[in-house]
């Protein structure tokens, strides 16, 4: 009972839980209003940021390209897109300025040295090569394996990267694989980068795991992609 | 009841400047060095990161400074928690508005200004016992100083590291880079060097001082 009167210092009455409640609660209302206000405020230019750094990564992995259409792939099939479904595309696909297919694009992850490494790549079906890649998202060391965003050397790599599909069973005749730096003998190896082994082997993990899932089914609907390209204009 | 009996102490340029040089967060109170060596690796970077600070300082200490006399110390330390979750998350939003790039760099390390204790050091100790100005003005000498000690270490590690300096480049092609100042090690090595330079220059003025007194 005489707790209160302890001789500390006197202004320090035990306020009621009551009150301690009310003002973490406050606080948290506070909190959630400001919150809620920037949200509110930046989500519009954080969608914008993203949209124009996918659409220029399509370009940059699809050369030659003009316009480009959003595909969604999944089990059921291939579906086209309008421009407000973007958050659900998986699959872009480029044209040139006569309609003609360059190619598709699609993304591959795999866990890096810092995190997971996205990548976007772009799929000639005519030539079965890949023909652009760019990193869309990596947390790589800085210096070392960040490499793999801008290393010319590295990038050569994907300017003409075969994956040819088996014509028999539909599926990728050769994984990609990514081998040490200079030991490149076949097509399908990735010439990797030395001091930055684990990214260059993410890379490679997932261009190998994304192209055995997703290019058979895209390839067997390729006309899903070209007739896209009369509507979509 | 609540109210601070004590007069507040006059506004000076020491509120300022003790973030800077005397009590800086970095190099002397060793507070906030998660962020100091993480993502010191450019002095763009650094920058950034120092910025983004100095504002979830300003915003956290004006809000704390505000309702200093609301607050009862039992919940003090969750309610500035949540005030200053709610200004990192803030900074989040806008650095993501403003440059996907830049905020790729700093990664999760946006975030982890929640856990800054240089930032909760300066609720608990300055804010919350003192007026609204005086606060405004101590935190912005604070996110200074710790800016300022970020592109100290980040300059370095970047002139040695890639050879430029807020990238551009200082030497020619034949500039051997050092990578190991770019990892994390680097960043050990180039901020010891600092507290180093910082406790010598601290320890010739004390002994000047006492010196005149005499």
């Amino acid at each position: 009972m005489n707790e209160t009167s302890a001789p500390t210092i006197p202004e320090q009455v035990m306020p009621s839980p009551f009150r301690l409640i009310a003002t973490l609660g406050l606080i948290a209302m506070l909190s959630g209003f400001v919150i809620v206000l920037v949200y509110q405020i930046t989500a519009e230019p954080i969608a914008r940021n993203q949209r124009e750094a996918l659409e220029r990564a399509v370009f940059t992995v699809l050369p030659g390209a003009e316009s480009r259409a959003l595909f969604r792939a999944d089990e059921t099939g291939i579906t086209l897109l309008t421009d407000e479904e973007l958050a659900q595309a998986n699959v872009f696909a480029g044209y040139d300025n006569q309609g003609q297919l360059v190619g598709v694009a699609l993304t591959g992850s795999a866990r890096g040295y810092g995190g997971e490494v996205r990548v976007l790549y772009g799929y000639d079906p005519a030539a079965e090569k890949i023909i652009g890649y760019t990193v869309l998202q990596s947390s790589e060391t800085p210096g070392l394996g960040d490499k793999i965003e801008d290393d010319p050397n590295f990038l050569a790599n994907f300017e003409a990267l075969e994956v040819s599909l088996d014509p028999e069973t539909g599926e990728v005749a050769q994984p990609i694989v990514t081998v040490k730096e200079g030991a490149k003998t076949e097509p399908w190896e990735i010439d990797g980068i030395s001091g930055a082994t684990v990214s260059s082997e993410a890379v490679g993990r997932a261009l190998r795991e994304s192209t055995l899932e997703w290019l058979p089914r895209v390839v067997s609907h390729l006309d899903v992609f070209k007739q896209a390209a009369g509507e979509d204009h | 009841m609540a109210a601070d009996p004590r007069q507040p102490k006059p506004l000076t340029r020491q509120t300022l400047t003790e973030g800077l040089w005397k009590e800086n967060p970095v190099f002397v109170m060793l507070l906030g060095l998660c962020p100091a060596l993480a993502v010191s690796n450019t002095a763009i970077n650094a920058l950034a990161m120092g910025l983004a600070s100095t504002f979830v300082l300003l915003g956290s200490s004006l809000l704390i400074s505000l309702l200093r006399n609301f607050i009862p110390k039992q919940v003090r330390i969750a309610s500035y928690i949540i005030i200053i979750a709610t200004f990192v998350t803030a900074v989040d939003y806008i650095i993501h508005a403003l440059s996907l790039e830049l905020y790729n760099a700093l990664g999760a390390f946006i975030q982890l200004i929640v856990v800054n204790c240089a930032i909760l050091g300066r609720a608990e100790a300055f804010a919350s016992k003192n007026p609204v100005r005086h606060s405004l003005v101590n935190g912005f000498g604070m996110g200074a100083g710790f800016t300022l000690a970020l592109v100290m270490v980040g300059a370095v590690r970047e002139i040695l590291g890639f050879g430029s300096l807020f990238g551009v480049a200082l030497f020619g092609e034949q500039f051997q880079t050092w990578a190991v100042f770019i990892l994390p090690p680097g960043g050990f090595f180039v901020l010891s060097f600092w507290l180093v330079l910082f406790a010598v220059v601290a320890k010739r003025r004390a002994a000047k001082e006492v010196a005149h007194g005499s």
